[in-house]
Formats: C-alpha cells, sequence, structure tokens
C-alpha cells in the first residue's frame, strides 16, 4: 500500500483542493445565477465605462451583466452564433446589417464619443492642432511616419479604414503603406501600447485614450472632426432565431441603458473631469 | 527599473490587502487549473503508463501523436474548443461557453498530451528494469500498469507539476472559451492581459508576480509531499 500512496495523496490532495476552491467561489456564483451575456467591444470595457455602469443597472434589477469585450466584428460575430443576449457596439451599418439579416428585432442608439488621432510630441508629420482629419492623414501618409493601425476588424478599426478612404488614400495595401503603416489585428490598448513604444500615430476613441496609463510621449494631436464621430448602438438578439437568449432580462437592460436613469448613468462617467461618452438615445437618426 | 519596482510593490500590496478582486481571480484559476490537471492525471497517467507497457496496434502512432500534441498552441485549442461549444456548435444545447466549466475542458485537452507523453517516457525508462520481473511474475495488464506508475512516482510527480505549469501559464485558450468575463470567468492570466490593454504595466506585471508567487507555492507544496512521503 505505501507505494501506491504519493500518486493517491496527489490525486487525493487534487481533489481536495478542487473542492475548496469549488465551495470557495460558490456563494459569489450562486448571487449571479441571473444573468445575461452581452457581447460588446473592447473601448466599453477598457475606458472603464462598465465597471461604472453595470452595478447600477444589477442593484435596481438584480440581472448581472456578462461582458465579453471584442472588437465590433468579432462581437458581432459572437452574436450572429447566438452566444450572447445582447449586443452593444459601435458600427452603425454593421449593426443595420445585423438587424436586416434578422438576428436582432431592432437597434437603438444609445450613445456617442469621439475618436481622436494620437500621435508623439515631435510631430513628425505635422498634424497638431488639424480640424480636418483627412488632411492629417494625407500628411501622416506623406512624411511616412509610423502609424498603428488597429487592424481587428473592430469598429475603430473600420472607422480608421472609412478616414483613409476620406483621405483617398489605401495604406492597407502593402505598396502603399509599406514600412510605415503597422496593422497589428489587436486590441485599442495593445494598439496604444504599440504607437507608444514606436513613437507612433494610432487612431484611438477618446474614452480607452482616457482610461490608458502607458501614454509614453503621445498626446491628442488631432480631435473635433465631424467625421470623428463614434455612435454606439444596442439591441436584443432575436429570441425568434435563438430561443435560448434570455429575451426579457436582455430587453430589460437595453430600455434601460436608453432610458433616462441609464443616460444619465453614461453622462455621469467621467475621469478627471471630463465625459467619455454622450447620450443620445433620444436624437433621431443617429 | 521604476516600472519594476512599481510592479513589485503593486504585487506586495495586492497580496498583502488581500484584495477581494483578486483573491476572486485567484480562486478561480486554482480551481479551473487543479480541475483539469486532475482530470488530465486521471486520463495522462494510464495513458502514457499503457502506450509504454502494454503492445496493442497503433500504440507508436498513439505515441508520436501524443508527443506532437505537446506542441498545441492554447489559441487553437480554445478556438475548437470555442467552436464546439458556441451555440452554434454541436455542443451548444449544453450552454457551457463562458463558463468555467468551457475553460476546464480546454485546459484539459491542452495538458493531456504533456502529462501522457511525459509518463509514457518515464514509465518505458522504468520498464527496462522491470520488464523481466512483471514476465516472471505473470502479471496481468491492469497489474502491470499499477506498479509500474507507483514505482515511477517520484518522477511522475514532476509531470503532474509540468501539467499543472501548462495550464496555470496559458491565457489564449481561457481566453477565448472563457471570455475573460469579469466576477464570472475572469483568471489570472487573462487579469493580466486585460491590464496589459489598459496600458496599465505596473499592474499586470504585478499580478504576474502574485501568479509566479502562487506556482512557487504550489510547487513547494509538491516538494514538501515528496520529502515527508520518502521519510
Amino acid at each position: 500500500m505505501q507505494r501506491r500512496s504519493v500518486i493517491g495523496r496527489v490525486v487525493l490532495g487534487l481533489a481536495a483542493a478542487v473542492t475548496l476552491c469549488t465551495l470557495g467561489g460558490a456563494p459569489g456564483a450562486r448571487a449571479e445565477d441571473r444573468f445575461i451575456t452581452v457581447a460588446s467591444t473592447t473601448s466599453t470595457e477598457d475606458s472603464g465605462l462598465f465597471k461604472a455602469l453595470l452595478p447600477a443597472f444589477t442593484a435596481k434589477t438584480g440581472i448581472a451583466v456578462r461582458v465579453v469585450a471584442k472588437g465590433t466584428g468579432q462581437a458581432i460575430d459572437l452574436a450572429k452564433r447566438g452566444d450572447a443576449d445582447v449586443l452593444f457596439v459601435h458600427h452603425k451599418p454593421s449593426e443595420e446589417k445585423f438587424v436586416a439579416e434578422g438576428f436582432a428585432a431592432e437597434r437603438k442608439p444609445v450613445m456617442y464619443n469621439d475618436f481622436v488621432i494620437v500621435g508623439p510630441a515631435k510631430d513628425p508629420a505635422g498634424v497638431k492642432g488639424s480640424k480636418d482629419v483627412a488632411d492629417a492623414l494625407g500628411r501622416i501618409a506623406a512624411a511616412k511616419a509610423p502609424f498603428v493601425s488597429r487592424g481587428d476588424d473592430s469598429g475603430t478599426h473600420k472607422a480608421e479604414l472609412a478616414l483613409w478612404k476620406a483621405a483617398n488614400l489605401d495604406p492597407a495595401k502593402a505598396e502603399s503603406g509599406q514600412g510605415w503603416y503597422k496593422a497589428i489585428g489587436q486590441g485599442m490598448g495593445p494598439t496604444l501600447n504599440t504607437a507608444a513604444a514606436l513613437e507612433g500615430y494610432a487612431l484611438a476613441d477618446r474614452g480607452t485614450w482616457l482610461n490608458f496609463k502607458n501614454r509614453g510621449g503621445l498626446s491628442i494631436l488631432v480631435e473635433g472632426d465631424k467625421r470623428l464621430f463614434n455612435q454606439y448602438g444596442v439591441m436584443l438578439v432575436s429570441p425568434a432565431k435563438f430561443p435560448h437568449v434570455k429575451a426579457k432580462d436582455g430587453q430589460s437592460f437595453v430600455d434601460w441603458l436608453v432610458s433616462a436613469e441609464g443616460q444619465q448613468a453614461i453622462a455621469a462617467y467621467q475621469i478627471d473631469g471630463q465625459s467619455l461618452f454622450f447620450p443620445n438615445a433620444n436624437e433621431p437618426g443617429v | 527599473m521604476q516600472d519594476f519596482t512599481q510592479a513589485l510593490a503593486t504585487a506586495v500590496e495586492m497580496i498583502v490587502t488581500l484584495d477581494t478582486g483578486l483573491l476572486r481571480i485567484v480562486g478561480l484559476s486554482l480551481r479551473v487549473s487543479l480541475t483539469a490537471l486532475l482530470a488530465a492525471t486521471l486520463i495522462g497517467l494510464p495513458l502514457g503508463a499503457a502506450i509504454a507497457a502494454l503492445r496493442f496496434p497503433g500504440r507508436r502512432g498513439l505515441a508520436v501523436t501524443l508527443n506532437t500534441l505537446m506542441g498545441l498552441p492554447p489559441v487553437v485549442v480554445g478556438l475548437v474548443v470555442f467552436l464546439l461549444l458556441s451555440r452554434s456548435g454541436p455542443f451548444g444545447v449544453l450552454g457551457l461557453l463562458f463558463t468555467p466549466t468551457a475553460m476546464i475542458v480546454a485546459q484539459t485537452v491542452l495538458i493531456v498530451p504533456i502529462v501522457a507523453s511525459l509518463a509514457r517516457q518515464t514509465v518505458e525508462d522504468l520498464l527496462v528494469e522491470y520488464d523481466d520481473l512483471l514476465r516472471v511474475t505473470g502479471a496481468g495488464p491492469l497489474a502491470t500498469l499499477t506498479t509500474l506508475l507507483s514505482e515511477a512516482r517520484w518522477s511522475l510527480l514532476t509531470t503532474v507539476l509540468a501539467g499543472f505549469g501548462r495550464a496555470s501559464a496559458e491565457v489564449g485558450a481561457v481566453m477565448i472559451v472563457g471570455g475573460n468575463i469579469e466576477h464570472a470567468t475572469r483568471v489570472m492570466t487573462t487579469a493580466i492581459a486585460l491590464e496589459t490593454s489598459k496600458g496599465d504595466l505596473p499592474t499586470a506585471l504585478g499580478l504576474g508576480i502574485v501568479l509566479m508567487t502562487l506556482s512557487l507555492l504550489v510547487n513547494f507544496v509538491a516538494s514538501l509531499l515528496r520529502e515527508t512521503a520518502r521519510r
């Protein structure tokens, strides 16, 4: 018997440890039995908005919200597979397509924030203070200054591509962006980390930027152009398409976001006295 | 250097104050990785020993396959398990995606090849000594496996620790199948990835130090176990 003891003990020890961890974790898990899963974007998570917003909703309704934060493209894909109850993203054309394809009954506008172009203090392309984002991008391209792109099919990435298009440029093509345009295929934070390390430019949503700590020598160089406007929309994933979708609780969350109370909570979220998101659920056509 | 001192200070602060958020993350990390390790040990040790000691068709191929699978990229395992557990996948009805169970499944898949392969090698080496004895005593397959496994127990402890190391250190698989959901599926490694993406490098590195401390503790306990059992 002595011989078997070690392996037996390891297995027993493991089993005991697992049981302990499970029991220890259980009370918290039980309190969250009622929950919905929201597919959303890294900007809402990385900016800290959800941390400020969700407790108020959970306190009022008893519904916990589990956020899976991905790029807009990935978040939509998750919702299309039926792996989320609510989709909360920022790329209106994709959202409308999502509704048109029957994955949601309706899309509701929630809030907006804006994009900014951040870059190094020495500003080799000379774009600081520009109010014309297309012109600024043209100058960055002409200077062949490093530009770090999300390159991950996120809402921010799609917005960036649209802005390059407005500047009549296509640096994502290898021959035109060679050497200076770097599509890294990652979230907003890693993109900013890379831009800081390379002393390059990047398009960022203001929320993530304000909450971002590793800025290095980067600062906001271009802001205020209307084309930098960034609208967020929310929709309940269609329970007709996916019967397991938690329609009632998901709808409560959607309704709360666009209610006076939810809108106020969004406006109240500030960093250093600056609002990060501006509620506009009642504005027509956004 | 300032980054590192700040990270160390953050780590010490998190440990000393027993930050509840941290405790929760650490608890889940241990629960997921230890459960996966338990499953992988129960599957991997007998499997490895069987390949080493028993004669059956396809056993060489199985050994080579397991060796290859030791190099499985976590992100690929994550993706495959994700596709299987997704609501649109074959096991979607179970509703397991974005739960700790999904993370346990992914990590188990990831470390079974490691435990099995290392166990196979250990037992194979041992077999050189014991082959004759086992043949003379005419031990059946089950007796052969239990004898070999218990004789190899010290080396197998290291095998199990290697499995734990791989499970607790990987981020790719649990990120995809768990979703890094706060209070639900956030573990040490995904929390580190999140803090890094927020640009909060000292906190990220601090969490890394906590993770290594934890790993050190586990290995220390294992070493104590070995010492006392030997006596």
